[in-house]
């Protein structure tokens, strides 16, 4: 396994060409072509936020400006549920590579998730953009942490990953139990509402480990004062590493499967 | 670097058959509570049965078998896609495989760059591709077409391409599986001679196909594999030589079970009583366009039809020039004093070949009664390979049947040289003294 896992430094430049790939083709043939990675936010952005400003604004008038706040977190969200729905059907779209060339497979969920992150960091402009329009100024002194908390992301994703690429393989509706499964998800992480103003669910919501990270992100780059979240970062951070080598030690157990399964 | 590329050691493989059906279904795992269970294998099946060989370095190997014989995943574990669930395979170099070509192509983009993430894929640096591009285009004859995406490839564009980039990888050990089948001529040419070339360079090559001749041109050794055992290694014209054999035994068991369903069904379809001369004469009509079947009067009966070699050992198969002798079994319960045998010979798309009966012979009729045997024997069997039906009958002079069988007996010829048409003429070439051929190897 851990000889495996040192492999996958030598293909890094095929990661890295996979990757440029993915991005090429999926804007290729398009009019605005890479300026999707802008527009797609943006107009998630908007919709939500016309729907929770004007439309129910029972208790998202508390927090201002709304729509910097729930960009904060959706962001990285959107990077999260799109990488796990098309990493979970990776290796099946993938059949091809894993039975007739010599491949590492899990370099395909691998490059699903960095793909999707280069997304992730080309919204971030626009998230900045807000952050001016509405002159939402972070402190400077805590934004090193978001590097932290995007790695952390990074590893949780890719950890379940390994896990749902792995069982897909051999269960194919597992593709459709994870992306009803993000739709509960998504509404059940405080992303387009604020986790204080439900205190009576605090111990639920510590039990998600997306809560963790979008609080983080909040605190951040939203709310002004300390990032007082840190330890649960830290903790959701050992808890990754966990997670991202019992996945790595079941998806190496299951690899031979594949190209018979596939 | 040790001498041999190559080597397998008792390798079996079994494949695992998870849940029994293709698609499980979590939820249905889930509900009976053996989730765990499920991902054991409850059927399995051996593709590969203690399978030992090994290809000594600069050699040029080849695998033959039927379909399913485990040739295909003798090249997967040799490049180590599956791994042996016994024995170990040692592979001692750079490996390329050209198993599927342009196998990792992306149709969204272009030519170009799918030459450089299928190149890295199969294991070169970009410094490595950028050096080869040229000579990778060039040789897949897509100058034009580089920067076009790749989705608006014809096939054997896509084809040549992977293969280009397959080949350019400059392997130590090359594995072939069956590629050469797909290309045009033209491109078969310059694959071969592009094996020739890796092979005067001293590199290893593994080459899986169902053409026998290229195995015996090309390979310096070769191994027979049937339902996953070896039973054939050596000198790749005496592999073949027994693996043809082998083939040839098995289509005569398969030709003598067909042949055997047509004689019950129609020996049913004329249990419904005898067949009556109405009948008969509506079948002798347009005997040429019958399907097959068999009817008569029954006054004389062909009881039984074998083909036989020069040996007078029943046989199916034969080879083009070989003696071909029909032994009819006929029987007359009473004597009989009008009676001409017949045969027709036709190819399987109903052209007749030849046609002959004792009448048109000018042989005459005189008496039979009781049991006896008519054999038909042709010395030179001149047809080109394929499988051929045979007519045989007995009849009147007026040509009302006694006994017809139309096309229920089939032969099959085999030859070396596929020539075409359906008569191959005894024949030489001669050539004056300026024109030379390399001699045969």
């Amino acid at each position: 396994m851990w000889h495996n896992l040192g492999q996958l430094l030598r293909y890094r430049g095929l990661i890295q060409s996979l990757v440029a790939r993915e991005l090429k083709a999926r804007y290729r043939g398009s009019v605005l072509g890479f300026f999707w990675s802008f527009v797609n936010p943006l107009l998630l952005l908007l919709i939500y936020n016309f729907v929770f400003t004007y439309l129910l604004v029972s208790r998202a008038k508390d927090i201002q400006p709304y729509a910097v706040f729930m960009f904060t977190a959706l962001l990285p969200w959107t990077w999260f549920s799109s990488s796990l729905t098309e990493a979970t059907g990776s290796l099946i779209s993938g059949g091809n590579l894993i039975k007739k060339v010599l491949f590492p497979a899990e370099i395909l969920p691998f490059v699903t998730i960095l793909s999707n992150m280069v997304h992730f960091l080309l919204g971030l402009p626009i998230l900045i953009c807000f952050m001016l329009w509405y002159k939402v100024t972070p402190d400077w002194a805590q934004v090193p942490w978001f590097v932290v908390i995007v790695a952390v992301q990074l590893l949780f994703t890719a950890g379940l990953s390994l896990i749902l690429s792995a069982l897909a393989v051999h269960f194919r509706d597992v593709r459709d139990l994870v992306s009803n499964l993000l739709t509960f998800w998504f509404f059940a992480t405080p992303i387009i509402y604020s986790y204080k103003d439900f205190p009576d669910y605090k111990k639920y919501f510590d039990w998600n480990p997306f809560t963790h990270l979008a609080i983080s992100y909040q605190e951040v780059l939203f709310f002004p004062g300390d990032f007082g979240h840190w330890k649960w970062l830290l903790a959701m951070g050992a808890a990754s590493v966990v997670l991202f080598v019992a996945a790595y030690w079941v998806f190496d157990r299951l690899r031979d499967s594949f190209a018979e399964a596939v | 670097m040790s001498q041999t590329a190559i080597a397998l050691t008792n390798v079996s493989k079994i494949y695992r058959r998870y849940g029994g059906k293709q698609f499980s279904t979590l939820k249905s795992a889930l509900l009976s509570g053996d989730l765990v269970r499920r991902l054991r294998p409850d059927e399995t099946f051996q593709a590969l049965n203690d399978v030992s060989f090994s290809v000594p370095r600069g050699s040029t190997f080849g695998v033959v078998g039927r379909n399913g014989s485990g040739k295909s995943t003798t090249l997967k574990l040799v490049a180590g896609i599956t791994k042996p669930t016994m024995g170990t395979v040692q592979v001692d170099g750079r490996i390329s495989a050209l198993i599927e070509l342009g196998a990792g192509f992306h149709p969204e983009i272009s030519g170009r760059e799918n030459v450089f993430i299928n190149g890295i894929m199969l294991g070169l640096t970009k410094k490595e591709i950028t050096k080869r591009f040229d000579e990778i285009v060039e040789f897949a004859e897509l100058t034009e077409f580089i920067d076009a995406p790749v989705k608006t490839y014809s096939s054997g564009m896509y084809m040549r391409l992977g293969f280009a980039v397959a080949i350019h990888v400059d392997p130590d050990v090359l594995l072939v599986d069956e590629v050469l089948a797909v290309g045009d001529e033209g491109f078969t040419h310059k694959c071969l001679d592009k094996f020739g070339d890796f092979k005067r360079r001293g590199k290893t090559i593994l080459l899986v196909t169902h053409s026998l001749g290229l195995v015996e041109r090309f390979c310096d050794e070769a191994v027979w594999l049937d339902a996953g055992r070896k039973k054939a290694e050596g000198d790749p014209t005496r592999v073949v030589g027994t693996y043809v054999t082998d083939v040839a035994r098995q289509e005569e068991r398969f030709l003598a079970t067909s042949d055997e369903k047509a004689k019950v069904e129609a020996g049913e379809a004329g249990q419904e009583g005898p067949v009556g001369p109405v009948a008969a004469e509506e079948h002798f009509h347009d005997m040429n366009q019958a399907g097959e079947g068999r009817w008569g009067s029954g006054g004389v009966e062909i009881s039984g039809v074998e083909f036989q070699d020069e040996t007078g050992h029943a046989t199916q198969v034969f080879h083009t020039g070989e003696t071909m002798r029909v032994v009819l079994d006929v029987k007359a319960s009473a004597p009989v004093r009008d009676f001409v045998f017949g045969i027709g010979l036709f190819t399987t798309d109903g052209v007749s070949v030849y046609g002959t009966n004792t009448f048109i012979e000018e042989l005459e009729s005189d008496r039979f009664e009781g049991e006896g045997q008519v054999t038909l024997s042709v010395d030179s069997l001149d047809l080109v390979e394929g499988t051929y039906k045979l007519d045989v009958a007995v009849h009147r002079r007026d040509g009302s049947p006694y006994d017809y069988h139309r096309l229920l007996h089939t032969f099959r010829v085999k030859s070396r040289i596929k020539d075409g048409g359906i008569y191959r003429p005894k024949h030489r070439w001669e050539f004056s003294s300026d024109i030379r051929f390399k001699p045969p190897k």
